[in-house]
Order: structure tokens, then C-alpha cells, then sequence
């Protein structure tokens, strides 16, 4: 992932939408319900794990906000919410992203993928998920959706990496855990299931 | 042995939801009408709160209402050291003072802007050496220091002898806390080499992953936490009383934990979850408070800094005769940890030191809270000792696996302030196994050679947590369809250790996995009470307990088949899920059958009488509420004396590149003496992970603060420099000795701890390597103290200081 890039459009749509954005108090410009100035059309519509959900959007709300308290889905995680962490990684038109530094509007004519959207409707889990319970790569948890779409989206780019390619591709993940070893056992095994 | 469950990987029952987001940690849920707190934390590292003035934010609309430290504590704050709820007398920079609810958390926060607060500032100090001189500023109201059950107390040492501590010299102060054994003047005069310095480690944030965040509720004046835990039953125990209910009355709710490390396994070290439950209990709606990243920063915990001076003498034949300590340790803004004597303990343990002085003084700082990290004190002193060991090993011309193999500690020994004789002891072996894996003979040649700016080091490390507590209680049902429901009340940590210690009771009744249900997750589902999930205790301690349990059934359901079929109970033996007749397999019971006579029975086989008498209280509650339900076994498990050591024995190679500093893992095979292993993939979890904290201390993880303001500057994960993956090598190579210890049943001793100490030991001691056998006597070594060191460059850093450079 460009961090950078991310990082750099997040912090200029906050300008644009004429939000505060200050570390401390990221999760009252990430939940604020009400409007600054300036028209920003607030339903909107977006293609999350191939549904189109209709959701009324702060204009300076993130993903990560939308995704967790506006639509339930709790499985992306918020370690820092600023950008450090990855544990907020999901999948925007296949490039992993972190839900906590991006603004819900900027990715509403894109696709959306999260941790929930990986599993088939039989249950059947997503290749990296299963390799990630035989390799039994999480430990506490908690970074593991992160690390899982952070796979997910580098197996699609390089579906067969090299153990060193798959370990610059989950490293914008911390894991507080210490259970890299494991999640890239989990990513070479994923490789091979594809 | 041949084991049916024991050493065998399987899939824990929680992983599912962790690789498809559905395990739900605090934060995740939701309840109807439920509000949001937020916290107003304090600004300064030292303060006394004189008037909070909160009229404009309560006139607010969706404002429900403050809570105050004289909401929580209305006869007065303890004068203790330790966290509390909140606080008056705020002695850390982010220290909560007060928590307003609203319908949002906007509003709330805007609501907490219209507070004005009033402090008055007072003295604030971050190094505690510069309170610790005469005049100087004292962290707490009370003085500088706390003495357990005495109280606050002040040490203060001339300006003197202050200086000739910061240039290096043995401190001449009266102790605070003291421990020796052995003459230690006749083990120096002993020695062949006699080793001296001053020395430092950093503190440094716990950083765990999930924030801890938390929500309650009050239902049929019942309460409801969510909250984040190591240990569940034990932080619940613990908790009732910091809210001030009732435990029959508290249901505390964790299905999963992001991460803990010391800091979530008792209550008195997360009280913060109490904030919620007090709000709602005062404004009579559901309250969320979410943690943010700085706030966790701030009161999730820290490890404790030392500033030390070492005295190590070594006989000419390599023996390690003396070991003499004088430490420091940073006790922060909130006190607490007893990381200096587990320091001089662990000396004493791994290497067998004839003889050992330990002296120590707890100085408080304004800077984080501390508390136990993973290893506390054992890992920091690691990191010191080892490249102590190599210096050693190089001036009396031993080789450096040879000095630790003579110093071993092994099956039989004591070890420790107590002198206390271990369970058992295969250090020798994982020595022998891990030179083998990593190949030692033939990589130690490249020890020290030069290619271009890269130079090989080598190191070797050991690491060492006493791991394993007793007195604890277990419950085990066999329900009427005959499965087993082992309750587990040690916690989800993510070492999965609340499933495989309940495998232990699986393996006693030969039963298949899949008829197994863990009961664990929230405390209304009738726990027992656990040892807090630290100190690498879970493993030896809850399959005692469980397999107790487990034997208590299967004694039971032999009473009961005997009942039914004639005979006496020692007439029966089981297996395949039945109990049948030794003499005739054919005459028996299956289990479903036996568990549905024992309810038909009752009394003592359903739990409604004679249980063990010195069952803990918080499994008698459990136990009752459980009782007439199923055939029950239930055990208290008796205490035991000796010390089950955790042992980790790490080598490591590196290519430190020497213009700049960095360096890469070439190679790290680590190997664990645990005992039996109980579960493969869990064990080479705890060993990786603790290796990359054990990287952490010794090359990244510090906490650093303002000297002028006292504020924090390492907020995040960051700035305290937590390894990332590209930290740390791409491949850890893990083994384990695999033999049992005879004081757990199946065979199991703990490791998550040693695991990161002997990790920070073998890099300490690779990067020395690679620097000529250069000793920097500090953890962590940056990348600028490399850099500085093959300059030539003396820093000009204050020597010793703590919680800032101020260079
Ligand atoms: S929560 Fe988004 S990067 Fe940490
Ligand atoms: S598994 Fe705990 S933070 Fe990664």
C-alpha cells in the first residue's frame, strides 16, 4: 500500500469537507453527526462486499466509522485510528487501505472490501482466512482482519510472493502480538491453496 | 507417553471468529439507548485539581451527565500508589480526571470543552535520579517513593552521591529493599574476572492492540461489563470491588482480549473499565467509553526503567562466583512492579551464582504507569547480562556456549532469593539443541568478520520466568447427552491457553475433541476462579486444575456406574465414552447414561453438596448456580512449593552494517524448556511473538518526554518504536526439549516470558559481537548508539538518565 498517497488524500479531503482532524480527537471528527458548511451531500451510496448500502455519511467521517458503527461491521478493527496500526486494513478496488485515514466520501464510487466480505455463503472461508487457521497465525486477534485484507490484496497483485515480498506486503501491520512469523507461514500457505 | 490430546495441534474454538471478524472484543458491541463517555484527562504531569466547574456542559442538550473522582470516591481518593478510576491528584501526564456521557461522542466531546477545570500545578520530575537527589522534585503528593503498607515515603541521597552513581560508580545509599546469600567478598576475591558498571533500561509502553475500551449496562440491578481482560475470572473478582457491587451481582463479558502483556490481567491495572459502569450506573443508560490510542498510551502500563550498577565476578574456570545489583527502578507516575528483585532473582537462577546481592530502590517519575510487562525485570536484566557473559567468556579464553553450559542451571538445582529447587530443569538440553539447530560451531568462525560496512555477530541469550501458580480451583459437567463442558475462567489472550488447558480434562476422560465444549467468555456462564492469566502461569496452573476437575468426574461416574451395575468403583475402567467393568467390557455405562443417573442422584454429584472445603468463593458461586444441572467434578487444587521454571535459550546472527547503524537477522533459532508441550502451534506462537518483543527491548522500544513540559512524546506505536515485520526476520527458527515436568500431571510448565528475555539477550549479545565485544550496558542499543560507539563519538547524554536524553 502508498501510505503516503493515502495518508495525503485523506488529509486533503478533510480540508476540502472543513473537518478538524487532531489525534486526539479523530474519533469526534470520525462520529460528529452534524454539518459543517458547505453542501456536502450526505446519503450515500457504496459498493461494500458487493452490496450497495445506502448510508447518511458526515462529511468528514471515515471509512473505518461508517464500516464499524454506521453499518456493523466490526470486524475492521481501530488500533490508533491515525494511520499507524494497519488493523484497519480493508480493500478499496483491491488496493489495501487504511479505513481510519480515508474519508467515507472519497471511496463512494468505489469497491469496498472488509474481513466480513471474504467468506463464501456456505461458510466456506476465503483461502487466506483458512490458511490463517491452519497456520494458527493470530494470536490475541486483533490485528488479524488487517493482516488478512493486507494478504488478501497482495495475493491478488502477486498470487504466488516470495516469502520477502509477502513480508513487505503485510509490513504496513503491526502486530503487538509478535505473530508476523506466523501470518506470513499463513500467507505462503494461502499462496499455495489460492 | 502417548497422549490423545497432549502435543497435539488443534483448531481452538475462537479462531474462526478471528479470521472472519465476528469475535467480538468490547468495543464491538452495541446496546439500545446506549451513550458515549468521554474523558477529560490531565494536561500536566503533576497537578492537584481545585475546581472542576462543569455548569455550561451539563446544560447542554444530549449531555446525561459527569462523573467525577468524588463520584467514585466519595469518602476521599486511596493514598495508595496503583491507577485509580479518577482522579484528583493527577500524577501523569493523560491521567483520567473526569467523564461526561452524551448521545454522541461530538457532543461529548464539545460538552468537555465548555469544562473549565482548575489545577494547580505542582512539581513534576521525569528521571528518577534527579528526585532522588536532595532538593529534587518528588513524583507523588506523599513523597517520592511508596512503601507496601506503610505508605508514601521520601529518599532522597546526597547530590554527591547522586553524581558518582551518573559516573558510574556503586551506589553507597541505604537500600529500600535488599536480598544476598553466599559470601560475596570471598566470590569476588574468588574471581578471575571481575566485571563493573553502571547500566540502564528504558521504560516503554505496553502498546497492547485494542484500546481498552468498554461498555455497561445495569439490568435487574444486575451489572454488565464488556470489557478487555487476561484473565477473566480473576480481573472479574477483582473488578466487582472496584465498582463496588456485589460479585453475585456483576457479569463481566470478554469473548476475546487485544492483547494484554501484563497490563489486563488484574483488575487494580485496567480500572478505567470501572468509568463506564459507574456512568451508567448514575445515569441509568447503557455507556460506551472508547479508548483512544494516546489515551491507552498513557494508562495502559509501562515497564519499569532501571538505572543499575553490576558487579559480576567469574572464577578462571568460567563459573559465575558473584553477582552484586544496585537498582533503580522507575516506578512512574502511579507506582508499582517489582522488576529490580525479579532482576537479581533471574541472575541467580540462570546462572547458579555462588554468590548474590541485591539492593534496590523504587523512585517515582511523572511519566506512564507502571506495571508488569512480559518478563518484568528478568527480560530487562537479560539484555545486560549476556554481552556480560561474552565479556567474560573472551577474558578468561572460554568459549561463549561453555560459559553458559558451566553456569546452567539444571534438574535438582535452587535458584533465586529463596534458594528454591525447580520442578525440574532442562536448560542444559535446550542449549544443546539450539546450538545444534543454528549450527554454532561452524557459524561462531564468522563471528566478527568484516564485508565492506557489514560486520557478522553472533549471539546467544537466555531467558527465565518462574511459570506456574497452584491454589486455584476447577469445574468440569458432564451433561445429559454425555459432553464435556470444561469452564475456563483463564481469559482469551490469543495464547489460546483457555482451550489448551482445558484439553488436559479431555485427556484424563479419553474423550474426542469435538464432544469438548469450552464454557469461558463472560462470568455468567459459572467460571472458577483462575490465577491472573500472567507471569507465564496458565499452563501449569489451569491444566492442575482441569485435570483435577476431570479426575473428580471420572471418579464420580465410576461411583455412580458401581451404583447401577454392582460392584465397587475400583471395579470399573472407561473408555470410548463408557465406563465398564475391568473383568467385562461388555457390563457398563455409556457416559450421556452415567451423566443422567448422577441428576437423577444429585447431592455431591451434581454439586449440590460436599465440595471441597477450601474452595475460593468465586467458584462457590459458580459451583451453585450451576448445581443440579449435570454430573459435576470439582477440585480445589492444593498449593504446591517448588519453582516450575519457564526457560528460553535464543542464538541469533546478525549483519550490522556498521555506517549506519542498522542491522539485519540473518538467522534466530529459539528453543523453549517448557516441560511437556501441550500445544505445538501455541508454543511457536509465544516463542515468535516473544522474540519480537524480545527485539524490541533490546534495539527499539523506549518512551521518551519532554523535559521542559513533562509531556509525552511517544503517544503511539511509533514513536515507542514497537518492532514492525520489517524489524524483525522473516524466519524465526523455533524447538522445544519437550520433558515432562513431574509436578504438573501432564507434564507442563509455562514460557511466555523467558521467551522474549532470551530473544533480547542473543541480539544484546550479537550486536556487542559485531562491535568488537563492545559493551553499551544499556537496553535498548539504537541505531545512533552504534553509530555514536564506531565514531568514536561520546554521547552527550545525561549518563543514566531515564524518560528523556536530554542530550
Ligand atoms: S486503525 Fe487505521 S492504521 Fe491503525
Ligand atoms: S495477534 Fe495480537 S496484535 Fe496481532
Amino acid at each position: 500500500m502508498n501510505l503516503n498517497l493515502t495518508r495525503r488524500r485523506f488529509i486533503k479531503g478533510v480540508i476540502a469537507s472543513g473537518a478538524a482532524a487532531t489525534t486526539t480527537g479523530v474519533w469526534v471528527a470520525a462520529n460528529g453527526a452534524s454539518r459543517p458548511a458547505g453542501a456536502v451531500e450526505r446519503m450515500i451510496r457504496i459498493n461494500i462486499n458487493g452490496q450497495v448500502r445506502t448510508v447518511d455519511v458526515a462529511p468528514q467521517e471515515t471509512l473505518a466509522s461508517t464500516l464499524r458503527y454506521k453499518l456493523g461491521l466490526t470486524g475492521t478493527k481501530l488500533g490508533c485510528n491515525r494511520g499507524e496500526c494497519g488493523a484497519c486494513t480493508v480493500l478499496v478496488d483491491d488496493v489495501s487501505t487504511y479505513a481510519c485515514s480515508v474519508l467515507t466520501h472519497s471511496v463512494k464510487n468505489g469497491r469496498v472490501e472488509t474481513v466480513e466480505g471474504l467468506e463464501a455463503a456456505d461458510g466456506t472461508l476465503h483461502p487466506v482466512q483458512q490458511a490463517f487457521v491452519e497456520e494458527l497465525s493470530p494470536q490475541c486477534g486483533y490485528c488479524t482482519p488487517g493482516q488478512i485484507m493486507a494478504a488478501v490484496g497482495l495475493l491478488r497483485e502477486n498470487p504466488s510472493p516470495t516469502r520477502e515480498e509477502a513480508r513487505m506486503g503485510l509490513s504496513g501491520n503491526i502486530c503487538r502480538c509478535g505473530s508476523y512469523d506466523s501470518y506470513l507461514d499463513g500467507v505462503m500457505r494461502a499462496a499455495q491453496i489460492g | 507417553m502417548a497422549y490423545m490430546h497432549i502435543g497435539k495441534d488443534f483448531v481452538p474454538p475462537d479462531v474462526n471468529g478471528k479470521v472472519t471478524g465476528r469475535i467480538k472484543y468490547a468495543e464491538d458491541y452495541t446496546r439500545e439507548g446506549m451513550v458515549y463517555a468521554r474523558l477529560l484527562t490531565s494536561p500536566i504531569p503533576h497537578a492537584r485539581v481545585v475546581n472542576i466547574d462543569a455548569t455550561e456542559a451539563l446544560a447542554m442538550d444530549g449531555v446525561f451527565g459527569l462523573l467525577t473522582a468524588d463520584d467514585v470516591y466519595p469518602d476521599g481518593e486511596p493514598q495508595s500508589t496503583g491507577l485509580k478510576v479518577l482522579t484528583n491528584e493527577p500524577t501523569l501526564v493523560g491521567e483520567p480526571i473526569l467523564a461526561l456521557a452524551a448521545i454522541d461522542e461530538k457532543t461529548a466531546e464539545t460538552a468537555i470543552s465548555k469544562i473549565s477545570v482548575t489545577f494547580e500545578r505542582l512539581p513534576f520530575v521525569l528521571d528518577p535520579l534527579d528526585s532522588l537527589a536532595e532538593g529534587g522534585p518528588d513524583a507523588y503528593n506523599g513523597g517520592n517513593t511508596y512503601v507496601f503498607r506503610q505508605g508514601f515515603a521520601t529518599e532522597k541521597w546526597s547530590a554527591d552521591q547522586v553524581a558518582s552513581f551518573r559516573a558510574g560508580n556503586e551506589p553507597t545509599a541505604e537500600p529500600q529493599q535488599t536480598f544476598a546469600y553466599g559470601d560475596l567478598d570471598a566470590a569476588l576475591a574468588s574471581s578471575a574476572f571481575v566485571y563493573e558498571s553502571a547500566f540502564t533500561t528504558a521504560g516503554y509502553p505496553h502498546q497492547s492492540m485494542e484500546p481498552r475500551s468498554a461498555m455497561a449496562y445495569w439490568e435487574n440491578g444486575k451489572l454488565y461489563l464488556h470489557g478487555t481482560s487476561q484473565s477473566l475470572s480473576a480481573l472479574a473478582d477483582g473488578m466487582a470491588s472496584i465498582v463496588g457491587v456485589p460479585q453475585e451481582d456483576f457479569v463481566f463479558i470478554n469473548e476475546a482480549t487485544g492483547g494484554g502483556f501484563g497490563q489486563r490481567a488484574r483488575a487494580n491495572s485496567i480500572p478505567s473499565m470501572a468509568i463506564p459502569a459507574k456512568m451508567s450506573q448514575k445515569i441509568n443508560r447503557p455507556v460506551m467509553m472508547r479508548v483512544t490510542r494516546d489515551e491507552e498510551t498513557a494508562i495502559g502500563g509501562a515497564r519499569q526503567g532501571f538505572q543499575g550498577w553490576i558487579k559480576c565476578g567469574f572464577k578462571a574456570d568460567g563459573t559465575m562466583a558473584a553477582a552484586d545489583l544496585y537498582i533503580i527502578s522507575d516506578n512512574g507516575g502511579k507506582g508499582g512492579g517489582g522488576d529490580a528483585y525479579s532482576a537479581a532473582d533471574c541472575i541467580s537462577i540462570l546462572y547458579q551464582t555462588e554468590a548474590v546481592r541485591f539492593r534496590g530502590t523504587s523512585i517515582g517519575s511523572n511519566t506512564g504507569h507502571r506495571g508488569a510487562q512480559r518478563g518484568p525485570g528478568q527480560n530487562q536484566i537479560a539484555a545486560i547480562i549476556a554481552p556480560i557473559l561474552d565479556k567474560a567468556a573472551q577474558e578468561l579464553g572460554i568459549d561463549r556456549l561453555k560459559i553458559r553450559e558451566i553456569n546452567t542451571p539444571t534438574n535438582g538445582d535452587v535458584g533465586g532469593a529463596q534458594r528454591t529447587p525447580f520442578t525440574s530443569a532442562y536448560m542444559p538440553e535446550a542449549l544443546k539443541m539450539g546450538a545444534e539447530q543454528f549450527n554454532l560451531a561452524e557459524r561462531i568462525t564468522r563471528s566478527r568478520q568484516r564485508n565492506g560496512s557489514k560486520v557478522t555477530g553472533i549471539g546467544i541469550g537466555q531467558g527465565y520466568h518462574n511459570a506456574g501458580r497452584s491454589g486455584m480451583d476447577g469445574i468440569v459437567r458432564l451433561t445429559a447427552d454425555g459432553r464435556l463442558k470444561v469452564h475456563n475462567g483463564v481469559g482469551n489472550l490469543g495464547t489460546y491457553s483457555y482451550a489448551s488447558t482445558s484439553r488436559a480434562a479431555a485427556e484424563v476422560l479419553q474423550m474426542p475433541w469435538e464432544h469438548v465444549d469450552v464454557v469461558t467468555g463472560r462470568t455468567d456462564r459459572h467460571l472458577p476462579i483462575t490465577s491472573p492469566q500472567d507471569g507465564s502461569n496458565s499452563i501449569f496452573t489451569n491444566t492442575r486444575t482441569n485435570y483435577g476437575a476431570a479426575q473428580d468426574l471420572l471418579a464420580k461416574m465410576k461411583e455412580i456406574t458401581a451404583m447401577e451395575l454392582g460392584g465397587d468403583a475400583s471395579d470399573y475402567d472407561f473408555g470410548d465414552e463408557r465406563v465398564f467393568k475391568s473383568a467385562d467390557k461388555s457390563v457398563g455405562m455409556s457416559f450421556a447414561q452415567i451423566a443422567q443417573k448422577g441428576i437423577e442422584l444429585g447431592g455431591k454429584f451434581t454439586g449440590e453438596s460436599d465440595l471441597p472445603e477450601e474452595l475460593n468463593d468465586f467458584t462457590k458461586i459458580s459451583v451453585t448456580r450451576l448445581a443440579g444441572e449435570s454430573l459435576m467434578g470439582i477440585y480445589h487444587d492444593a498449593p504446591h512449593n517448588n519453582n516450575p521454571p519457564g526457560f528460553t535459550v535464543t542464538f541469533t546472527e546478525i549483519e550490522m552494517d556498521v555506517e549506519t547503524g542498522k542491522y539485519d537477522i540473518i538467522d534466530m533459532v529459539t528453543i523453549g524448556d517448557c516441560g511437556t508441550v501441550v500445544h505445538p502451534q501455541g508454543l511457536k506462537n509465544q516463542l515468535v511473538g516473544g522474540a519480537v518483543w524480545g527485539i524490541g527491548l533490546a534495539g527499539y522500544e523506549r518512551h521518551l518526554y519532554d523535559p521542559q513540559n513533562g509531556l509525552p512524546a511517544s503517544t503511539g506505536y511509533w514513536q515507542s518504536k514497537i518492532p514492525t515485520m520489517m524489524d524483525t526476520p522473516s524466519k524465526i527458527r523455533t524447538g522445544w526439549v519437550d520433558l515432562p515436568d513431574p509436578e504438573n500431571p501432564v507434564g507442563a510448565r509455562g514460557i511466555g516470558e523467558p521467551a522474549m528475555g532470551a530473544v533480547a539477550a542473543s541480539l544484546a549479545s550479537a550486536i556487542s559481537d559485531s562491535l568488537d565485544g563492545h559493551l553499551f550496558n544499556s537496553a535498548p542499543v539504537t541505531a545512533d548508539m552504534i553509530i555514536n560507539h564506531v565514531a568514536g563519538v561520546t554521547s552527550d547524554a545525561i549518563p543514566l538518565a531515564q524518560n528523556n536524553f536530554r542530550g
